[in-house]
């Protein structure tokens, strides 16, 4: 499959994301929206990681890498992105706690 | 020698003593504190006096003044012939007048006496460190010292303004002087990498001509300002604001010589400027003449004394211009003498008439006060150089030298002469002689001054008698000039390059015959005139410019006060205003901009990620852009 399938599925992705994160209020949803661009983003570096990967497979001498490092960081990604959704919810439930509310435009005490 | 320090140790004691413990020592011991540190110092300074004649000078340095890399001031003492002949004249008129004050001003409060004598102290003081100052930074530390005592002491009475305003008139026309000096100074260590005399006086080819001008003048520029000569000599008649004594001590006898002993101090530099000593010499001939001129009409006893200390230091500048050092030291000397018996004369007037300084309230005081009357009279007679007098001698020395000079300068010199005669006398005979013009009150009251008064009036009347006799002129009885021997070291560099032009024993026979004879005569004309009818009224037409003193304070007054007034109410009204305008609109211009600022920071989560992103695109786009 060529390599624009998967860099227009990322642009789509990481757009809904963003999207999302700008409109919606409720905090979870919010959250989720980073999820999807955190994953556009994972999509993209696995797909030219593979991309270059097979060129290296082809004719390893003219190759520049073997391919595998962008893979290597999608795992980091997923860990980055494991810690931080722990700590976020944790964030979203003291949030619902205090105020009985998920709503991010509630919290502006610190405008002006 | 080694005693030399105790000289201005003793008067500084006595300044720290009367000073810190104004509020607990009584008036007696006051007095003694004060006089005695005096005559201590003058007892020392007679020692030290007669170890120089033995011909022990040289310099005492005693600790590292400023020390900069290659670049040092010691703090050390010049003990040389000129030198100690002003600390014996410093200290013994200093003493005297010490004496003097102790009964003067008893009718002040025993706290205000202590202030008095330590502000005399300290003036002492200063004025035996800028004498014994073995480089030109001491000298300028006793400089303003003096000029920081004579402030004090002329706004000794400050709840009265018009005192404190003479006061301030003094402190500000020296400090012009000042800068003229402090340039100087600071030009000859540009040239020469030290202050040290010694090391100034030998360098001398590291200046050029034009180096040994500009400092000469700039020196002078000081000298003028301390010494009271055309263009800053305004301030020396209202001085006579302070205290009798104090006119006496620092406004005639000895402060106002200190621009004398600078430059007959840096007399080689001068011998070296011949351009500078014409303007010296021009500038002191033209002062002699103008402040006698004031002086015939001035109607305060204190007032004609102060014209005529400006004029006889106009005389010593002629005397340093054409080239007699040792004729302007000598009429420092004889000048502190009779001027000083003067002064203190007047004072015991003063004293008398109860506060009243004008002499159309005065007259036929004479049959009251008998010794004031001889010794103002012996006074007046020394002043107007009478022969056998001390002023006789040493204004006879300036005159010839300025016969030798130039006959034209002489004439005026003369003239200036002849006029000192007829005011001293017009003085004389008005206070002294005639009947009494005061209120029947004022006239009850008039006495004899005490003891402590008539002993130093005594004291100097003999001094102002006899000081002339150390310096007999050549043509009289050959080789009779004590002082002019005594000197010689001093002024031999000079000697050697103005070059020695005697004048002839008979045409100074003639110079001083003539002068003589004219003297005798104006003072003869002034005592009958006055004596018979005092000149009580009011002066017309250019009797009333003199009065009026030339105008040249209302002048100054119209060409550098009100324009700088105005100045400063320019820069106040305008230029600041101006400044704070421009200061206030910076700051409230931030204060605005971050007011407006503060409410994008609107604390919707939805908005700073919108900023955030609207950032990254715009990186996005710039790198776009500006790639390469």
């Amino acid at each position: 499959m060529p390599i624009n399938y998967y860099i227009i599925t990322a642009i789509a992705l990481f757009c809904i994301g963003i999207t999302g994160v700008l409109t919606r209020r409720n905090a979870i949803i919010i959250f989720m929206c980073i999820e999807i661009m955190l994953n556009a983003v994972n999509l993209l570096l696995v797909a030219f990681s593979k991309m270059f990967h097979m060129a290296y497979l082809a004719n390893p001498a003219k190759a520049v890498t073997s391919g595998i490092d962008g893979q290597l960081f999608v795992f980091f990604i997923m860990v980055v992105a494991a810690a931080e959704v722990s700590v976020g919810l944790a964030i979203i439930v003291m949030m619902y706690r205090n105020t009985h509310s998920v709503d991010v435009n509630f919290l502006n005490r610190l405008k002006n | 020698m080694n005693l030399i320090y105790l000289v201005p140790l003793f008067p500084l004691v006595g300044f720290l003593l009367n000073g810190l413990c104004r509020n607990y020592l009584n008036k007696s011991l006051v007095g003694i504190i004060g006089s005695g540190s005096i005559l201590a110092s003058f007892i020392v300074s007679l020692i030290v006096f007669f170890d120089v004649k033995a011909g022990h000078t040289g310099v005492v340095s005693y600790f590292e003044f400023i020390n900069l890399g290659k670049f040092a001031i010691p703090f050390a003492f010049q003990v040389d012939q000129l030198s100690s002949l002003f600390l014996l004249i410093i200290t013994g008129v200093g003493f005297l007048i010490h004496l003097y004050s102790t009964s003067y001003m008893h009718e002040e409060e025993s706290q205000h006496f202590a202030r008095y004598f330590a502000y005399l102290n300290l003036f002492v003081f200063s004025m035996l460190l800028l004498v014994l100052g073995a480089n030109y930074v001491i000298m300028f530390i006793g400089w303003e010292g003096v000029g920081l005592c004579s402030y004090l002491l002329i706004g000794y009475w400050f709840k009265s303004i018009p005192y404190t305003n003479a006061a301030n008139k003094a402190f500000i026309m020296n400090r012009i002087g000042d800068l003229g000096f402090l340039i100087a100074i600071f030009w000859i260590i540009s040239k020469v990498g030290s202050v040290n005399y010694t090391d100034v006086f030998s360098s001398l080819n590291k200046f050029s001509t034009t180096d040994l001008v500009v400092i000469t003048l700039l020196l002078f520029v000081g000298a003028t300002g301390k010494s009271a000569q055309i263009p800053l000599y305004t301030w020396l008649p209202d001085a006579m604001a302070g205290p009798t004594p104090v006119s006496a001590l620092i406004h005639a006898a000895t402060m106002v010589t200190a621009g004398i002993y600078m430059i007959a101090r840096s007399n080689i530099l001068y011998s070296h400027a011949h351009v500078t000593m014409h303007i010296v010499a021009v500038i002191g001939l033209a002062t002699a003449v103008f402040a006698a001129t004031i002086a015939l009409k001035q109607n305060d006893i204190k007032k004609v004394l102060a014209y005529s200390t400006v004029s006889q230091l106009g005389y010593m500048f002629l005397a340093l211009g054409v080239g007699a050092y040792t004729g302007a030291v000598f009429h420092v000397m004889t000048h502190a003498f009779f001027k000083a018996l003067l002064f203190l004369g007047s004072g015991s007037v003063i004293h008398a008439m109860g506060g009243e300084q004008d002499i159309r309230k005065m007259g036929g005081l004479g049959k009251y006060m008998p010794v004031t009357h001889i010794t103002f009279l012996i006074g007046c007679l020394a002043i107007a150089g009478i022969p056998g007098f001390s002023g006789f001698f040493s204004k006879d020395e300036i005159l010839a030298h300025t016969f030798s000079e130039s006959p034209v300068m002489y004439c005026i010199g003369l003239f200036g002469a002849l006029l000192t005669a007829f005011y001293m006398f017009r003085l004389y005979a008005t206070t002294f002689k005639g009947s009494f013009r005061g209120t029947h009150d004022q006239e009850h009251h008039l006495h004899e001054s005490p003891a402590a008064i008539t002993i130093p009036l005594i004291i100097l009347a003999v001094l102002a008698f006899a000081g002339g006799y150390v310096g007999i002129p050549e043509f009289i009885k050959p080789d009779a000039h004590a002082l002019d021997n005594f000197l010689s070291p001093i002024f031999a560099e000079s000697k050697k390059v103005l070059g020695n032009h005697p004048l002839e024993h008979n045409t100074e026979w003639m110079l001083t015959g003539i002068s003589t004879l004219l003297i005798v005569i104006v003072v003869v004309t002034a005592w009958s005139k006055f004596a018979k009818k005092a000149d009580v009224e009011d002066p017309q037409g250019f009797g009333k410019v003199l009065a009026n003193k030339w105008y040249i304070d209302e002048l100054y007054d119209a060409i550098i006060v009100k324009p700088v007034y105005g100045l400063g109410r320019f820069c106040n009204n305008v230029l600041e205003k101006l400044v704070d305008w421009i200061i206030n609109g910076v700051g409230r211009s931030v204060q605005y901009g971050s007011r407006q600022l503060r409410l994008l920071q609107s604390g919707q989560v939805g908005s700073y990620v919108l900023f955030m992103i609207i950032g990254i695109v715009l990186f996005f786009v710039m790198q776009f852009f500006f790639k390469k």
